[in-house]
């Protein structure tokens, strides 16, 4: 399946900005992170399709994952 | 000296007379400092219905307890008085080096009153305080009279606080301006000055603060300081983003306003993120006073340079005005500055002109030939800033911010303000305590009186589910009290993506000499913000100024992620209350009042 991910921030370096991507279908969102080598621990905010998101939660075609480190401002 | 100075210093230009006083030590432990104590001493010292523009109205410029210590961001201030934009409390927190001056100079606060005949300026050399003429000042841009200064102090050291051409002109939402490019910006206050014929405040102290306890206190400060250090946040995301870091994070939210809160997500937000002024026009960094996150941006666009701009002003002069150029939003934000006008109100005013010209409400001959006001103008946001604070053409009547500005047009409804302040970046459709907290801000429209984003959004310091009411109430009062402790003490309320309750109690104790526990320093936030309230309602407020705009209570989010939600406020309002120990009507009840000694 192909799914669009977004990283921001400091999760770019190295990386990229957005990617369409192909994973296996039931992949989940733990499992996109490790893939692109983000520790869980680096990664603070997981949106998918603009909705917070667990880290089990199971991506399916089309959709859109945004990934964020700790930010803040104001 | 001691973290609290003990003195205020009070000049009265009608009369020209300058004292020295001591300040209440009893009142100091009640209201604590800066935003507390001001607001405390404005309420006692001014009647309910004056004219905030007149020489009966009193504004003072507040250090707390931490200011000037080496407590990580200890030199903000805060600039009290009541607000010309919307007759509430304002209080201005500023950061930058001239609140740290000020209390070198010995003072904890310095309180203007009445009106000078001419122009004039405030000298300060530690006990030293003279009032001087200003003729020659008047008209001048910010950076241009603080270079003035400098020179005619021979003293490069001298910290320049002033009004620019805005506050001259009475502009409703002028700012008060320090170190070229640091803001006291809301509420109007820079108008407060103006006013006076108060066009600056230069200060230099030789002083030195020290804690009350010593050693508990370099113990508070280093780990506050290795919290803030290790915090991703603070340590990391500020410092390399600055506060624009938010741009992409609020717009994958869908609840980043664009073209006056007509939709909640701008499509070329990329343009304009955090991540692209870093990349393309960050020159460096520009930290205020002792602060280890650094926050502060200093860009460069074709030649020219300046401090900001910060994730509200590129929000407000960006996606608000549908608006993808980050140069000339650089450039807006730079003359916003020179002018002295608070970048959030004057960017969401001209986004309501906008609207109002998209409307058909401002004709294009009412214009003079300026940029059209048309969304994703660039030309236009740039021109319109410069007319706003030159108070030139239409560009006067947009200076008196976009509530009188939409009333004028017959449109109240497009001005999107509470208590006629521009709302800041988030949406509320989409964040529910957030909104709860605009409606309930004792200055009106704002977001920094209890950041419900940190956990609605953010994650921090637990996430909460945005679209939820429950527990809503109770974390907006507990934001709300302790932000109005932190904007006391005289740090930056950044701190508190790292930093808790006992942090500050720490903090606070080992400067002071005090043993307060967490709640008592918290119970201090709460009657600060009572006391606010008071304010307010001596001045005429009820609880149904505690409102959104109604497209944010009415029309559904027309799209992205928070698609289909309007803010439910009437559902969130009573228990607020309930739990503020206010009545129905939003009213601090005897009993509160008694326990809050208020
Ligand atoms: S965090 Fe930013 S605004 Fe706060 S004191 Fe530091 S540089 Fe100034």
């Amino acid at each position: 399946m192909e799914v669009t991910v977004k990283l921001f921030a400091t999760l770019r370096n190295g990386r990229f900005k957005t990617e369409t991507r192909c994973y296996a279908p039931g992949t989940t969102v733990q499992q996109i992170a490790e893939d692109l080598k983000i520790p869980l621990a680096e990664l603070s905010l997981t949106l998918l399709n603009g909705q917070a998101a667990l880290p089990e939660q199971v991506l399916t075609e089309g959709d859109t994952l945004a990934l964020f480190p700790p930010v803040g401002g104001g | 000296m001691s973290s609290i100075a003990g003195k205020i210093l009070r000049v009265n230009l009608t009369d020209g007379s300058i004292k020295h006083e001591a300040l209440s030590p009893g009142l100091a432990r009640e209201f604590l400092g800066g935003r507390g104590l001001g607001g405390k001493m404005l309420s006692d010292e001014i009647r309910a219905g004056i004219d905030p523009l007149g020489k009966e109205n009193k504004i003072f410029f507040v250090t707390g307890p931490l200011t000037g210590t080496s407590a990580p961001t200890g030199g903000r201030y805060m600039v009290v008085t009541k607000s010309p934009l919307n007759n509430a409390i304002a209080s201005s927190n500023s950061g930058g080096f001239w609140g740290a001056e000020l209390k070198f100079a010995g003072y904890d606060m310095l309180i203007v009153e009445g009106r000078a005949k001419e122009p004039v300026y405030i000298y300060i050399r530690d006990n030293q305080v003279e009032i001087r003429p200003a003729g020659k000042l008047w008209g001048m841009t910010t950076s241009q009279v603080t270079d003035a200064l400098l020179t005619e102090a021979g003293d490069r050291k001298a910290r320049v606080l002033n009004i620019g051409p805005a506050g001259e002109n009475l502009s409703r939402i002028a700012s008060v301006m320090n170190d070229r490019w640091r803001a006291a910006g809301r509420s109007g206050v820079g108008a407060v000055m103006g006013a006076k014929n108060l066009k600056a405040i230069v200060v230099r102290g030789s002083g030195k603060v020290e804690a009350a306890i010593q050693e508990r206190f370099k113990e508070a400060v280093s780990s506050s300081l290795k919290k803030i250090k290790e915090n991703g946040v603070t340590g990391q995301g500020l410092p390399a983003y600055g506060t624009a870091i938010l741009v992409n994070i609020m717009n994958e939210h869908g609840i980043y306003p664009t073209n006056n809160f007509q939709l909640g997500v701008f499509p070329q937000a990329e343009e304009t993120s955090g991540e692209t002024l870093a990349e393309k026009y960050l020159k460096k960094k520009d930290p205020c006073f002792r602060c280890p996150i650094a926050c502060g941006r200093y860009c460069s666009v074709d030649g020219e340079e300046g401090g900001g701009p910060e994730y509200e002003t590129v929000w407000a002069y960006g996606a608000d005005c549908g608006i993808s150029d980050l140069k000339a939003i650089i450039r807006a934000n730079n003359v916003c500055n020179e002018m002295g006008l608070d970048t959030i109100s004057a960017g969401a005013t001209i986004a309501a002109a906008m609207e109002l010209y998209q409307r058909g409400r401002i004709r294009p001959e009412e214009l003079d030939g300026a940029p059209e006001l048309t969304w994703g103008n660039g030309e236009a946001i740039v021109e319109w800033t410069r007319k706003m604070g030159r108070a030139e053409g239409l560009g006067a009547k947009l200076a008196l911010g976009s509530a009188r500005l939409c009333e004028a047009y017959g449109m109240p409804e497009l001005s999107m303000t509470v208590k006629k302040l521009e709302l800041p970046a988030y949406d509320p459709r989409g964040v529910f305590g957030h909104g709860l907290q605009y409606a309930t801000a004792n200055r009106g429209g704002c977001h920094v009186r209890g950041y419900m984003i940190s956990p609605e959004i953010l994650g921090s310091p637990e996430k909460l589910d945005r679209f939820t009411l429950d527990g809503k109430a109770e974390w907006v009062k507990i934001f709300q009290d302790l932000t109005a402790v932190i904007d006391s003490l005289g740090i930056c309320l950044f701190t508190s993506f790292a930093l808790g309750a006992q942090d500050y109690t720490d903090l606070y104790n080992a400067a002071t000499g005090e043993n307060f526990s967490v709640d008592e320093l918290l119970a201090c936030g709460d009657r600060i913000f009572n006391n606010e309230r008071l304010f307010n309602l001596a001045e005429g407020y009820t609880a149904k100024d505690d409102t959104l705009p109604k497209r944010l209570l009415e029309d559904p989010m027309p799209d992205g992620p928070s698609k289909g939600y309007v803010h439910p406020l009437d559902k969130m309002l009573p228990k607020y209350y309930e739990i503020r120990g206010w009545s129905a009507d939003g009213v601090p009840t005897a009993p509160k009042r008694q326990a809050l000694r208020l």
